[in-house]
C-alpha cells in the first residue's frame, strides 16, 4: 500500500518536472543568452562561462527602449483599466439582468474575440492614418481595449454569475440603493475576478506584437516587442542577439512580479459561507 | 409593526405566464401568517412582491396604511430571512448584523448595542467577530435572524428559513422562531413548503397551489375543514387517505364496504346536488382497531390485510391497499402527481391508518378496522370541492 503510494508520487513527480522542464527550459535559455558577453555568445553552454551585464547596460545606454518600455507600460495600463471598468460594466450586466439582444451582444463579443487580427491590420492601418491616430498611443490603446474586452466580459460574468444573487436582495432589503449594494457587497465579492481579468488583459497588451509593430513607425507609441524587432547589433555584422534577450528578460519580469503580487488574490471560494455550505 | 393588506395581488410575466393571481390577504399587525403549497405554487413571488424585490402587476399592496407598490425594498422598511441565508461572506457576524443599521447611517454606538442585544437573543455573542465561512449551519441561520431583527422593522419576511437546516435543528429553530415572534410582537410572513412547519407555527396559514390561494385559516380549521380535495391533501401527515366512492342513497360504496352517510352529511350532499361518483376522504386517525374498542359507537367495520405496521411508539400505522379500481381521473391525477412531490403521503388506493398500539395486528395478517363514518370528507372528483363542508 504505502510503496504503491510513493510509486504514484514519484511517478506524479517526474511527470510534474518533465512538464515544468519544458516549459522552463526556453526561459532559461534567454536568460542564460542574456548574461553572456558576444564571444561566448554561440557557446551552446547552458550556464554563461562568462558573466556580463553588458547587454542590460546596453539596452539602456539609448533612449530606443527605455522609451519603449515607457510606452509599453503606458499603453498596457491604460487599456487595462478601460477593459476591465467596462468590462466589469458589461458582464454584471450579461449576468444580471435580463434586456433584450442580450444574446446577440454575448455572440458579437466573441465574434470579435475569434477575427483573426491579421485581417484587420490593413484596415486598422488606413483608418488610423486618416483619423491620425497612427503611432499615437490611443491608435494602440483603442484596438488593445476592443479585442481584449470580450475576454474581460467572459471571465467577469463567469465571476459575477459565482456570486449568489440573493446577497444582492438581502442588500436591498437592508436598505441599501443600488450603487451601495454593488459597491459594498458584489464589488468586494467580484475583487478576484476583477485582478484576474486585469492580469489577463494586461497580459495581452504587454505582449502584442501584431498591432505594436504595424501601427507604429517611430518611439512615440512603439511598446517594446515592437521595439526588439528594431535592436540593431554594435556593427551591421553582429547579430543583437544579446541585447533581445535583455530586454526579453527585462520585459518578462513585470508580468512575474504581477502575477505573483496577486496571486493571493485571485484565490477561489471568497464567496464560501454566504449561502448554505 | 404594521398590517400588510394584500389586495387583488397578481403576478403575470412578461411572457404571459401568471405566477400570483388575485391574492387577497390582510396579515394583522404582531400576526404570524404562513404561506405553503407545493414548489411552484407562487407563494415565494408573493412574498418577493411584499418585499419589493418582484414587481407587482396588478392589485395594491399596503404595509402599515401606505400603498408601496411602486417603492424600493429600502424604503418599505421591511426585514428578510432567505433560505439562502444570504449572509456577506466578507463581512464578519458583527458586520452582517449591523449593515442594514450602517446603510441607515445609525451612530456607531447605537449600533453596537443594538447588534450585542440581538447577539444575546440568539446566543450568537461569541461569536460576533468570526465570518459566515467559520459557522455551522444552525449559527448561519442565527445570523440571519439576528440581520433582520437588529433593525426592528414593520415585518418579517421569511422564505424558507429552516429548510437547509438538518431535522432536528430545524424543530429546534422552529420553537426559537415561534418565540421570537411572539416576543417582539412583530408581523411576519413565512413562506415553506413543509405543512408541519406550517401547521405549528402560524396564527393563519395560506395553501396556494398553481398560484391561487385555496384556503386561508387557522390550521386545525385546514385540518378540520379542507375547501377541497388539493388542502385536504396536503395538510395532515400521513396524508388523508382518498377512495372511489358512488352514492347509493344513504350510503357511499367504497372499497372499504357500504359506509353509512350521517345524516348532516347526506342532507349536505343532497344540497349541493352531489354526482353520483365521489371521492371519500378519510384521516388515517379516524380508523381505529375494533378489537380495542369496547363497543363500536355507530361507524362501521371492514377486514383487511395488513401489509405493513410501523410502530412509531405513541400509535400504529398499518397500511393496505383497498379493493376497487384506482383514482377516477381528472382533477385529481393531477393533484395525486403533485402530491408525491410534497412527500405527503397516500397515493391512489393505498390506505394508511393510525391505531393504538395495543393493537394484536401481524403484518400479512387480517385486521378488523373500525371507520368513523361520522367524520368522512366527500369531495367532488371533477371540481375537488368538500361537499361535506357546513355551511357559511
Amino acid at each position: 500500500m504505502t510503496s504503491r503510494r510513493t510509486r504514484t508520487l514519484t511517478g506524479w513527480g517526474a511527470v510534474n518536472l518533465l512538464v515544468v522542464l519544458y516549459a522552463l527550459l526556453p526561459v532559461w535559455w534567454i536568460a542564460a543568452l542574456s548574461f553572456k558577453d558576444p564571444g561566448t555568445l554561440g557557446d551552446g553552454a547552458f550556464v554563461p562561462r562568462q558573466w556580463t551585464l553588458a547587454n542590460y547596460r546596453g539596452i539602456f545606454r539609448t533612449s530606443e527602449f527605455t522609451r519603449a518600455l515607457v510606452n509599453s507600460i503606458g499603453i498596457a495600463v491604460i487599456a487595462t483599466t478601460i477593459a476591465v471598468v467596462l468590462g466589469t460594466m458589461a458582464a454584471y450586466a450579461v449576468a444580471r439582468l435580463r434586456f433584450p439582444g442580450k444574446r446577440l451582444l454575448i455572440g458579437l463579443s466573441l465574434l470579435i474575440a475569434m477575427f483573426p487580427p491579421i485581417s484587420l491590420v490593413s484596415p486598422l492601418f488606413d483608418i488610423e492614418r486618416l483619423l491620425g491616430l497612427f503611432d499615437t498611443w490611443p491608435g494602440l490603446i483603442i484596438p488593445y481595449t476592443t479585442f481584449s474586452l470580450p475576454l474581460a466580459i467572459y471571465t467577469l460574468s463567469a465571476f459575477f454569475r459565482e456570486i449568489p444573487w440573493d446577497l444582492e436582495k438581502a442588500a436591498k432589503v437592508d436598505g441599501a440603493t443600488p450603487a451601495q449594494a454593488f459597491r459594498l457587497v458584489i464589488a468586494p465579492l467580484a475583487a478576484p475576478g476583477v485582478f484576474t481579468t486585469g492580469i489577463l488583459v494586461f497580459v495581452f497588451c504587454w505582449n502584442d506584437f501584431l498591432f505594436a509593430i504595424s501601427l507604429t513607425s517611430t518611439t512615440a507609441a512603439r511598446t517594446v516587442p515592437a521595439a526588439i524587432a528594431f535592436f540593431t547589433g554594435s556593427s551591421q555584422f553582429e547579430q543583437p542577439t544579446g541585447s533581445i534577450a535583455a530586454a526579453a528578460v527585462v520585459i518578462t519580469v513585470p508580468i512575474v512580479v504581477f502575477v505573483l503580487l496577486f496571486q493571493r488574490r485571485i484565490v477561489a471560494g471568497l464567496t464560501a459561507g454566504a449561502v448554505k455550505g | 409593526m404594521a398590517e400588510i393588506v394584500l389586495d387583488g395581488i397578481t403576478k403575470r410575466y412578461p411572457d404571459g405566464s401568471v405566477a400570483v393571481h388575485d391574492f387577497n390577504l390582510t396579515v394583522a399587525d404582531g400576526e404570524f401568517v404562513i404561506l405553503v403549497g407545493p414548489s411552484g405554487c407562487g407563494k415565494s413571488t408573493t412574498l418577493n412582491m411584499i418585499a419589493g424585490l418582484e414587481d407587482i402587476t396588478a392589485g395594491t399592496l399596503r404595509i402599515g396604511g401606505q400603498v408601496v407598490n411602486d417603492r424600493a425594498p429600502k424604503d418599505r422598511d421591511i426585514a428578510m430571512v432567505f433560505q439562502s441565508y444570504a449572509l456577506y461572506p466578507h463581512m464578519s457576524v458583527r458586520q452582517n448584523m449591523g449593515f442594514a443599521l450602517r446603510l441607515a447611517r445609525t451612530d456607531k454606538a447605537v449600533i453596537a448595542r443594538k447588534v450585542e442585544e440581538a447577539a444575546r437573543i440568539l446566543d450568537l455573542t461569541e461569536h460576533l467577530d468570526r465570518k459566515p465561512a467559520n459557522l455551522s449551519g444552525g449559527q448561519r441561520q442565527r445570523v440571519a435572524m439576528g440581520r433582520a431583527i437588529v433593525r426592528a422593522p414593520k415585518a418579517f419576511l421569511m422564505d424558507e428559513p429552516l429548510s437547509n437546516l438538518d431535522a432536528k435543528l430545524r424543530v429546534q429553530m422552529r420553537t426559537q422562531i415561534s418565540r421570537l415572534q411572539r416576543r417582539l410582537g412583530t408581523t411576519t410572513v413565512y413562506v415553506t413548503h413543509d405543512q408541519v412547519e406550517a401547521m405549528t407555527l402560524g396564527d393563519r396559514v395560506v395553501v396556494m397551489r398553481g398560484g391561487l390561494v385555496q384556503q386561508i385559516g387557522a390550521p386545525q380549521e385546514l385540518y378540520d375543514r379542507p375547501v377541497n380535495l388539493f388542502v385536504a391533501g396536503f395538510i395532515g401527515s400521513p396524508g388523508m387517505n382518498l377512495l372511489n366512492a358512488t352514492v347509493e342513497q344513504d350510503t357511499l360504496r367504497t372499497a372499504l364496504g357500504d359506509l353509512a352517510m350521517a345524516d348532516p352529511v347526506r342532507r349536505r350532499l343532497a344540497r349541493a346536488g352531489a354526482p353520483r361518483r365521489v371521492i371519500v376522504g378519510i384521516r388515517p386517525e379516524h380508523f381505529e382497531d375494533a378489537a380495542l374498542l369496547e363497543r363500536p359507537h355507530g361507524g362501521r367495520t371492514a377486514t383487511v390485510d395488513v401489509e405493513v405496521l410501523e410502530s412509531v411508539g405513541s400509535d400504529v400505522y398499518v397500511h393496505f391497499t383497498a379493493e376497487g379500481e384506482a383514482l377516477t381521473p381528472g382533477a385529481l391525477e393531477e393533484f395525486a402527481a403533485e402530491r408525491k412531490d410534497t412527500g405527503a403521503g397516500a397515493r391512489g388506493r393505498e390506505v394508511v391508518a393510525r391505531i393504538g398500539t395495543a393493537t394484536r395486528a401481524v403484518e400479512g395478517g387480517p385486521l378488523e378496522l373500525w371507520i368513523d363514518t361520522d367524520r368522512l370528507h366527500v369531495f367532488d372528483p371533477d371540481s375537488g370541492a368538500n361537499l361535506t363542508l357546513p355551511e357559511g
